[in-house]
């Protein structure tokens, strides 16, 4: 395959998907608007989570933790460019390349961050790195919390940050993961990873320099959950440790379970139910979180192997075909 | 290749951010001319609140004064001849939810006035909403200075009908150091919670500018049950007070361990405290402590008894404080919806900005140019599990 | 004695209070572990149910709440009574729990198992959390906000040079110690502990030696919970506040003190939670105590660094 196919083809989705994106958020309502974007910054968060967990077979529990150094990475960027204004372009598209690059500098922050914990994960494995993950999360609560407040805000967080966030950008974003997470799986890197999944010790006999693609995974895994971090920042305007706790962990585990694990339809679907499921909810007051758990458990018995299992939506279309890249045809990892 | 595909989403954004600015300006417009309800409908009331989640104590409180003081004044024949309604959203607790509640009331259900949050970290979630689409917004007990700013601006549509987290702090400062001639005060804060953090932060500047001397600062966090690893090691340090400014939730089991661990020293406290729950809980290890409050429980003013009479026939226990100011920010914007010239948002936003000696549950309330309440504050002093008034602080 | 080492005494005190309820809530999850190698995420939540159990128990026998008037036998009784009912209501719990959530998916991936724990745990938190429903005869759901826990035994504080220490830490030790002995006798002497450790080591095998391996998970689980109950009024006694949200803390420490201790021993989570509670006690009166979660987690991490399989877990070979 060229270069130059294979950028068309990483660009399709985007260029598909940006005007679906600017009609929605010219004419969709504020509220809808605004929850289509938190089942995009979900999106973000679920599918980049199951690089970690399903993908690879390891155990993640800190994904708020990432997605904490990307929001406040990309806060305080954005308060320090407050006042700057590129000079070489209109004012709105200079706020746009602004925020473009905050969210790049947050996503570099999380994968710094991910690239610490990923670092443990060469000696730990299943339910101990699960707690060292964890811990990681309540860490950087912890930290920031006792951190004075002229820094990083301490308990009241950062507020008064523009709120830049669109349906586009999120969007983008949510596009980006997908791409990212399907190029990943179709590619030498994605091999690797499942090999590890199915069997540590036997990817290791076969050469897989487990250790190296375990560390890479959890770093693109937290680039991209830094990146749902300064999405959902500049949405809300406001950020607080306690928003990053680990039960946001837990709920995006149990987006990319509920999903199936390894199949990235699923995670994308089981994000949006999930997300406009509880919307759905809310007239039910203080019984809509009991209805979401019964959900959850009702769910899971119905469907334990997720949603969707490990199967994926291009998979039909591309069943339909002859096997034209054989290479890259097939089911991610397969059954367990 | 791989940093070619990275750039090109980039390049595209640039030429779509034009729109999404314009966009955002044609909402706001769109959104004022709505706002004012359609005449003989039930006027609605938004309330945004943690009904589940750690704070869901205080939501629930908040949501019950909120209740009783529209229900008294629907008995009164409404507003402008209109029943008013309620409509409360869970957060639970956080500020995303908040700020997607907030979004779905002013813009679904179109409430005129948007009340609420309790904590101040979820009322800054609120305010930008509150501005955007000019619906004026009470909160009753965001205590931090930024809740009503916008960088130095006053936000418009914000005002609040609680006490300052400065004046607070300095109050009880001043009333350590002048009236109880204390020297030496240890702070256990809430680490957590911007409230206590925000407390002990000013109470602690004040008292050092008076000459008064804190001997440690330690921190717990909400959620805490044990206490005693930070009152222990307080209590080497020999202070002749502590300063707790937390929530009732745990200050009850804070006192219990310091008098367990044979420290015998008076807490303090601000209007966190306020609850019957204090005192169920603390089983007497508060005597002698001092906290402020907006009112006195001996404290005969008749608004004061009605107040606390109706909410016990209505709910069965005595309100805390998140309740009685909860009724107050109601009574506060329904008093000036009253007064508007029509419901439309910038009407009622002019008459709120305009109230004056509001008589409230919780003091004479006149809001300030900074959208702050100004009302006094009382020291109380615990006595036989109840408060008795000591001291009236003024604001300056 | 000089003052710090009367604050060191005090702080020891301290810590082996908290780090008791540690290890009892500890044993749920290791055994558990054990037996399934599932992480009982709802572990903390029955633990909370447990002082609910106790509570509501507790008002039953004595309504006001208070010792009033029967001697020091009559509260002795009592206490025993609310206890007993308490982790036999949580034992109910735990094995429905396994019954309805985790024994359906027994064949799929065990992080399907976690999802359903999730599940149950926020039922039982939200749950808790609702407005009392008129028709039950007592008030429950309990609601959000905190409940007092009624004193069971008359407080008795004693100052020993200083250090001070109660009946209730006396006791709460007592207990801890002979629920754990007990239950070492039980994993280590009966023919059920037998067959426990038998599923623990394969299951499948232990399935064709003819032991009931669903039935050893029961009991496991109503064991666990039981475990839970106890240390939940434990902990509510001394510390006399209860609230729908008061597992999840002290869960996720247990956790991390059955991990520290090697998960799957029963051994390990006892030490892991009493390190757990010292070092937690340690580190807030001695270091910073805004820091103490980030200290405690900073401990933990590198405990698990250089020592991958927690304190006393087993060093597992992996084979091909």
């Amino acid at each position: 395959m060229g270069r130059a196919v294979s950028l068309a083809r990483s660009l399709l989705p985007f260029l598909v998907a940006l005007p679906f994106l600017w009609a929605l958020q010219r004419w969709s309502p504020p509220y809808p608007t605004l929850v289509l974007r938190y089942v995009g910054i979900n999106i973000v968060l679920a599918v980049s989570l199951n690089v970690v967990n399903g993908f690879t077979g390891q155990f993640s529990l800190g994904h708020a933790g990432f997605m904490s150094v990307g929001a406040y990475a990309t806060a305080k960027t954005m308060l320090a460019l407050a006042d700057v204004q590129l000079a070489f372009l209109p004012e709105p598209a200079s706020d746009a390349v602004l925020f473009g690059f905050a969210l790049l500098v947050g996503m570099a922050a999380a994968s710094v961050a991910g690239l610490l914990v990923g670092l443990p994960s060469l000696r730990l494995r299943g339910d101990y790195l699960a707690i060292v993950t964890l811990g990681f999360g309540e860490i950087i609560r912890s930290v920031i919390q006792a951190t004075p407040p002229a820094f990083l805000g301490a308990s009241l967080g950062l507020s008064g940050l523009p709120l830049r966030t669109t349906l586009i950008w999120v969007g983008l974003g949510a596009v980006a993961v997908v791409v990212m997470a399907r190029r990943l799986a179709l590619s030498t890197q994605g091999r690797a990873l499942f090999a590890i999944r199915e069997d540590e010790v036997a990817a290791e006999a076969m050469g897989v320099d487990t250790t190296g693609y375990k560390v890479r995974a959890f770093v693109i895994s937290a680039a991209f959950a830094g990146l749902a971090g300064g999405l959902i920042a500049h949405s809300v305007g406001a950020i607080e440790p306690t928003s990053f706790d680990f039960k946001r962990s837990m709920e995006a585990v149990v987006m990319v379970v509920l999903g199936g694990l390894g199949s990235i339809t699923g995670s994308v679907v089981a994000a949006t139910v999930l997300t406009v499921g509880l919307e759905l909810l809310r007239e039910f007051q203080d019984y809509r979180m009991v209805a979401y758990a019964l959900m959850l458990v009702v769910l899971m018995l119905a469907r334990p192997q997720g949603l969707f299992g490990t199967a994926e939506l291009w998979d039909l279309w591309r069943r339909k075909r002859p096997a034209a890249s054989a290479a890259s045809a097939g089911p991610p990892g397969g059954a367990a | 290749m791989h940093r070619v595909r990275g750039l090109a989403p980039l390049a595209l954004l640039l030429a779509l951010a034009a729109c999404e600015k314009r966009k955002a300006a044609e909402d706001t417009v769109a959104s004022a001319a709505a706002s004012g309800p359609a005449a003989g409908a039930q006027i609605l009331i938004g309330h945004v609140a943690s009904l589940t989640g750690n704070e869901a104590t205080f939501g629930d409180s908040t949501d019950k004064g909120i209740r009783l003081a529209v229900d008294e004044q629907n008995a009164r024949g409404g507003i402008k001849g209109r029943q008013l309604a309620v409509k409360t959203y869970d957060d639970q607790g956080k500020q995303e939810e908040a700020s997607l509640v907030t979004t779905r009331l002013v813009v679904d259900d179109k409430v005129s006035v948007l009340l609420g949050e309790v904590a101040s970290k979820r009322s800054l979630a609120m305010a930008p909403i509150a501005d955007q689409y000019q619906v004026p917004m009470v909160t009753p007990s965001s205590t931090n200075p930024k809740v009503t700013k916008d960088g130095d601006k006053v936000r418009p549509y914000v005002f609040r009908v609680c006490y300052l987290d400065p004046f607070q702090g300095a109050a009880m400062a001043r009333f350590a150091r002048d009236t109880l001639k204390l020297k030496r005060v240890a702070v256990l804060r809430d680490v957590g919670n911007d409230y206590s953090v925000g407390l002990a932060d000013f109470f602690l500047s004040k008292f050092k500018e008076l000459g008064g001397e804190i001997v440690d600062d330690q921190s717990y966090k909400a959620g805490d049950s044990d206490f005693k690893a930070q009152l222990t090691a307080i209590k080497r340090k020999k202070p002749e007070a502590i300063f707790v400014p937390g929530y009732y939730t745990e200050v009850a089991l804070i006192a219990r361990q310091t008098r367990e661990l044979g420290l015998t020293v008076p807490l303090m406290g601000g209007d966190g405290w306020e609850s019957s729950k204090l005192f169920e809980i603390a089983r007497g290890a508060l005597e002698g402590s001092y906290f402020s409050n907006h009112y006195s429980p001996d404290d005969s003013g008749p608004r004061i008894v009605e107040f606390v009479k109706k909410f016990q026939a209505r709910y069965g226990g005595v309100p805390d404080s998140m309740a009685a100011l909860g009724y107050d920010a109601a009574r506060v914007a329904m008093e000036a919806m009253a007064r508007a010239r029509d419901l439309s948002g910038p009407a009622i936003r002019d008459a709120i900005a305009a109230t004056k000696g509001f008589a409230g549950v919780t003091g004479v309330i006149t809001l300030d140019a900074e959208h702050n309440a100004v009302k006094p504050l009382v020291v109380l002093k615990i006595e036989g599990n109840a408060g008795k008034y000591v001291a009236t602080v003024q604001p300056d | 004695m000089s003052d710090a080492l009367v604050e060191l005494l005090q702080h020891l005190v301290n810590g082996l209070s908290v780090g008791t309820i540690y290890a009892l809530i500890a044993l749920g999850y290791t055994m558990v572990y054990g037996v399934l190698k599932l992480i009982n995420f709802a572990h903390g939540d029955v633990y909370m149910v447990g002082a609910y159990a106790g509570f509501y128990l507790a008002d039953l026998l004595t309504p006001g709440g208070r010792a009033a008037g029967d001697g020091a036998a009559g509260a002795m009784l009592r206490a025993l009574v609310v206890t007993a009912g308490a982790m036999a209501i949580c034992g109910l719990l735990g094995y429905l729990i396994e019954r309805l959530a985790y024994r359906p998916l027994r064949g799929q991936a065990r992080i399907t198992s976690l999802i359903t724990a999730i599940g149950v745990s926020f039922l039982l938190e939200y749950g808790f959390q609702l407005q009392p429903w008129g028709f039950m005869p007592i008030p429950f759901p309990p609601g959000p906000s905190p409940r007092f826990f009624p004193e069971l035994v008359r407080r008795a504080d004693w100052s020993l040079g200083g250090v001070s220490i109660s009946n209730y830490d006396v006791i709460g030790l007592a207990v801890a110690l002979a629920l754990m002995l007990g239950l070492q006798f039980v994993v280590f002497r009966t023919r059920f502990g037998t067959a426990m450790r038998a599923v623990s080591f394969d299951p499948q095998v232990a399935g064709l030696m003819g032991i009931p391996v669903n039935r050893i998970i029961s009991w496991t689980f109503v064991l666990g919970s039981a475990l839970a109950a106890a240390a939940a009024i434990l902990n509510a006694v001394p510390r006399p506040q209860i609230n729908p949200l008061f597992g999840l803390m002290p869960g996720l420490k247990a956790f991390v003190a059955a991990v520290l201790g090697g998960i799957g021993s029963v051994p390990g989570a006892m030490v892991g939670g009493l390190v757990l509670g010292l070092a937690e006690e340690f580190v807030a009166a001695y270091t910073l105590s805004s820091l103490k979660d980030a200290i405690a987690f900073t401990v933990l991490i590198l405990v698990l660094l250089f020592r991958p399989e927690g304190l006393f877990g087993r060093v597992t070979v992996e084979k091909v």
